[in-house]
């Protein structure tokens, strides 16, 4: 029999101001084998874990139940604290009295009514657990960074430089990312690739960084410490080891119609390309779908070119697969369509660019080498509109809830770097507010408005439309409350931003958690910014939440010194919360395995004795080293054979009984 | 049925099977009930015809535990469950002989019976029409008419696992009904219609366990309602209720398994329309997952245990899963 002990927090006012602490303390009391009941104002603290301490062994308590934060925040601590008092760790149940129930109730006795529930539905699992033992697993030291833009480069750069393997894999055909697309960088303008490419070139020179460009993540398996990653290197049609990088073949291509990618579709790229001069690795790529050698057998004029017999019109796309302990989270993002702001006239005018169109327009190695040429007629424009927040910060479907970021601050940078190099430019920014926190930012929106001039004017644009060449917008400005309209040059939107399509994707493969706008989440939004919720997933950059380059960059950093934290490990203590397979209601259905991601269910075929002779009956065992206690075997045998340790079918349905009494 | 005799007598003479699965004549002219034939004691009442409704799989999880090879007639209906069978390693494949055999749909008696004929002594089958021997008199039937109902709702199956088969056999001639109609007439109903609905038909439930033990998906070497740490065996039943849950526990558990067989409905001493529940899940996973038929193959993974990223994320609260 149990002798179980029952201690309800406070946590100051956080669940006392809701939650009759004295009446739940109470009312275990009347549980069955609770022999011991009390409330303390803060149960993790020191003295909160010595009242613990103290009553376990004072009162021989077998089992014991806190009454607080969800396990989340303080399972570890309150383990730890039984264990010292002697008790194995997994004699201990948590009801969650705060999160999901002080924090959303308003009435005290609503509150206390639901917290004395919880108590019981813990107290009546607490009957039933049992003592478990932790097992261990080795760590495999060699980390995965998905996404090669400056978050992936910089998490890559600091675990190789504390001597770790990394990979990146990395979409595009090379390394840079959206960084690499930017003409300056605020708040101090200096020019992105001149701090972006050295970067790039590190990582590629790096001994312990590997870099797979045009690859993607086909397949995840494993759990921390022990990852299987099936990478997909998609076929290049050009052989990496004997390109020199020289260009004849981008040259030669007779091709060149498609839209440049990374001048975002301004100008024009062979079928053979390499995305830009300073690419990493420096070796074209041909384009499937464009190129009339792939798609009739004819032509092969880069081919004939190649000096180095580089080109291999039969590549296969390859599989790799490699073990990783870690995995980086770095897809980032991109620019939201457009296509559902038909007022805005994006598609339909030429001279409606976002801002990462902008960005090449401007940048000295774009499709305009630099010179700010107004798309339709290559005319230098003499106003310029900025329109602010374009699908950020709305509420109506096709916008996204939240605020983008980077727009204002990029805004005002377009805005001096325009006057700089075109001092009698016009040009008016439309927004709704100016959020300029963070190191000389403020300073920086200040010299834009009052140095150079810029019209900043508070309001949104209702309507953009071509009128005799012109580019009209009707806008308001709400501060002297009247309808404007500007006859512009060219108008450029801060175009939201939004995580990358392939996160989506990869989320579910890593079982990583992400929110609604498929921005991956952090284990604590506060305390562990750049871990996934998911063991051994790390986040990195835009991939978490919109953000800037320094930002961008301290979070890489965080997330390395996170990575690195694990693979110095060499073993990890396992969860002992396991499945378990009761050879003798097991039918070896293959169920369990069916539906095991870790791959943890293996089948052997056993001898039992019935009556009159022996039976031999196909069993499920598990491996309780790669078992990770999801529980998904549990509920999908049939039979009810697999059971999960610390959260048995029977400890869930006596806490299931308890709430329903 | 002659040539169906000659290939068990050639597979009992040239040593491939030493038994036979399959069905023979019961206490009434017209009852089938499913029997081994072994080697030695012969085809003593063997009988293949309008009446062996029985769906003989699973008899087989024994019986291929047993020494030497079992052949086993299997109608098109059947070789589904077969297949289900093979995949969940519940028989082992190498001891079965599986010989197809034809099926121009089963005859329910009860539906005769149903019409009034009464005092029934035996059924005779010319063309499409059924000639009953009463201790009345002669009465007559159309064959549609009296057509069990889970074969009405059979689109037309064919042998899916077979070491050989024996094809022909008169045509059936039977008009099918849309399986998933009476299905649509539930999901039409409100919440209280279908819960009362459902409340008054398991309400009947006797819990004789004829549904699970005949159920070819129901096949665990201990039910979770005989296992005592399940905490829902040998439990007093406080209100009807509890046997309305071993109905829809045991629909979860062959959901995606299910061939939708028929067998629970068929059995079912009370005409409790239990395949209804099966038959709502098949519905739900064909527009969840895509058209799936359980035991069309023995490799894939069923839908409800497979995992893909094209996978529909239902929400029963807003889209009713239609992504």
């Amino acid at each position: 029999m149990q002798k179980i002990g029952v201690f309800v927090c406070w946590c100051g006012s956080n669940i006392a101001a809701t939650v009759d602490v004295k009446a739940v303390a109470e009312a275990a009391k009347q549980q069955p084998n609770v022999v011991y009941a009390t409330d303390y104002q803060y149960m993790c603290s020191e003295s909160g874990q010595t009242l613990i301490i103290d009553a376990i062994k004072e009162y021989g308590l077998t089992g014991v139940v806190i009454c607080s934060c969800s396990p989340r925040m303080h399972e570890t601590t309150f383990r730890k604290a039984v264990q010292k008092a002697g008790l194995n760790p997994y004699m201990l149940e948590i009801a969650n009295i705060r999160e999901q129930c002080s924090w959303i109730h308003k009435d005290i006795k609503e509150g206390t009514e639901k917290a004395i529930i919880l108590m019981t539905a813990a107290v009546a699992k607490v009957q039933l657990n049992k003592p478990l033992i932790a097992g261990e697993s080795a760590v495999t030291k060699r980390c995965l960074v998905i996404g090669g833009g400056i978050a992936g480069i910089q998490t890559a750069l600091d675990v190789a430089d504390a001597g770790f393997e990394v990979d990146i894999v990395e979409k595009k055909p090379t390394i840079g990312g959206k960084m690499a697309q930017l003409d300056k960088t605020f708040p101090t303008l200096d020019c992105a690739a001149c701090i972006l490419t050295p970067k790039m070139v590190d990582a590629a020179a790096h001994d312990k960084i590997t870099l797979y460009t045009y690859s993607e993540v086909e397949a995840v398996k494993g759990f921390v410490g022990n990852f299987t990653v099936t990478i997909r290197k998609k076929a290049r049609y050009v052989k990496e080891n004997l390109c020199t990088g020289c260009g004849i073949c981008t040259e030669k291509c007779p091709m060149k119609k498609q839209p440049n990618e990374f001048n975002m579709g301004l100008d024009k790229r062979g079928a053979i390309y390499i995305p830009f001069a300073q690419a990493v690795p420096k070796v074209p790529v041909i384009d499937p779908d464009a190129c009339i050698k792939l798609k009739t057998g004819k032509c092969g004029i880069c081919s004939k070119f190649c000096q180095v017999q580089a080109i291999d019109y039969t590549q296969k796309d390859e599989l790799i697969e490699k073990k990783y302990g870690a995995i980086v989270v770095a897809t980032g993002f991109n620019l939201i369509k457009l296509d559902k702001f038909g007022e805005l006239s994006y598609g339909l005018c030429p001279d409606v660019v976002t801002s990462l169109e902008y960005e090449r327009l401007m940048n000295a190695a774009g499709p305009t080498k630099g010179h700010l040429l107004r798309p339709s007629d290559g005319k230098e424009p003499k106003t310029i509109v900025f329109v602010q927040c374009v699908g950020s910060r709305g509420n109506s479907c096709k916008e996204k809830s939240y605020c983008s970021k980077v727009c204002c601050m990029y805004t005002a940078k377009h805005a001096m770097l325009t006057k700089d190099h075109y001092p009698d430019t016009d040009i008016y920014v439309f927004y709704i507010d100016v959020r300029t926190p963070g190191k000389n930012f403020d300073e920086f929106y200040r010299r834009a408005v009052e140095q150079y001039g810029v019209n900043y004017i508070k309001g949104q644009v209702g309507k953009v439309y071509e009128e005799n060449g012109k580019v009209m917008v009707q806008g308001s400005d709400l501060l002297s409350n009247e309808q404007v309209l500007i006859p512009a040059d060219m108008v450029v939107l801060a175009t939201a931003i939004e995580p990358d399509e392939s996160a989506r994707k990869l989320g579910t493969m890593l079982t990583a958690s992400m929110d609604t706008n498929d921005f991956f989440t952090e284990a604590h939004a506060k305390l562990r910014p750049v871990e996934s919720p998911t063991a051994g997933i790390f986040l990195s950059g835009m991939a978490q939440g919109p953000k800037d380059i320094p930002e961008t960059v301290s979070q890489a950093g965080a997330a390395a010194a996170k990575v690195i934290g694990l693979l110095a490990k060499d073993k990890l203590l396992g969860n002992p919360c396991v499945a378990h397979s009761d050879e003798m209601l097991c039918n070896g259905c293959s169920t369990c395995a069916n539906v095991c991601p870790y791959g943890a269910i293996e089948y052997q075929n056993k001898e039992f004795r019935i009556p009159g002779g022996v039976e031999t009956r196909r069993i499920a065992v598990v491996n309780e080293a790669v078992c990770q206690g999801c529980g998904a075997c549990t509920v999908t045998c049939p039979s009810g054979a697999m059971d999960l340790k610390g959260f048995t079918n029977r400890q869930i349905m006596a806490e299931v009984d308890a709430i329903c009494k | 049925m002659q040539e169906i005799i000659e290939k068990i007598n050639e597979l009992f003479e040239n040593g491939t099977v030493n038994r036979v699965l399959a069905w023979k004549t019961g206490e009434f002219d017209y009852e089938r009930t499913p029997a081994v034939f072994t080697k030695e004691d012969g085809l003593d009442g063997f009988s293949y015809d309008s009446f062996c409704a029985a769906n003989l799989a699973k008899y087989l999880i024994l019986e291929t535990k047993k020494e030497g090879k079992i052949a086993i007639l299997a109608k098109p209906c059947d070789t589904y469950n077969l297949n289900l069978l093979i995949k969940e390693h519940r028989i082992d494949r190498e001891k079965v002989f599986i010989l197809g055999v034809p099926c121009r749909c089963k005859i329910d008696v009860e539906k005769i019976r149903a019409k009034g004929i009464k005092g029934i002594k035996s059924i005779k089958e010319e063309g499409d029409t059924l000639i009953i021997d009463t201790i009345y008199g002669e009465k007559t039937c159309p064959r549609q008419e009296a057509i069990q109902d889970k074969c009405l709702a059979c689109q037309g199956r064919t042998h899916v696992v077979f070491d050989e088969k024996i094809e022909g056999g008169e045509p059936a001639n039977v008009e099918k009904i849309d399986r998933m109609a009476e299905v649509e007439k539930l999901e039409a109903m409100t919440p209280q219609e279908r819960f009362d609905f459902w409340r008054s038909e398991l309400s009947k439930c006797i819990r004789c366990n004829a549904c699970r033990n005949v159920c070819p998906a129901c096949t665990c070497t201990t039910c979770v309602f005989d296992n005592p740490a399940s905490g829902v065996s040998s439990k007093a039943n406080t209100d009807t209720f509890e046997e309305n849950m071993f109905h829809i526990i045991r629909a979860f558990h062959v959901a995606g398994r299910c061939t939708d067989c028929g067998e629970c409905s068929r059995v079912c001493p009370q005409h409790i329309p239990l395949h209804l529940l099966n038959r709502k899940f098949i519905k739900e996973i064909n527009e969840l997952y895509g058209t799936y038929q359980s035991g069309e193959d023995a490799q894939s993974k069923g839908p409800l245990t497979n995992f893909t990223q094209e996978d529909a994320e239902p929400s029963i609260v807003y889209t009713k899963g239609r992504v």
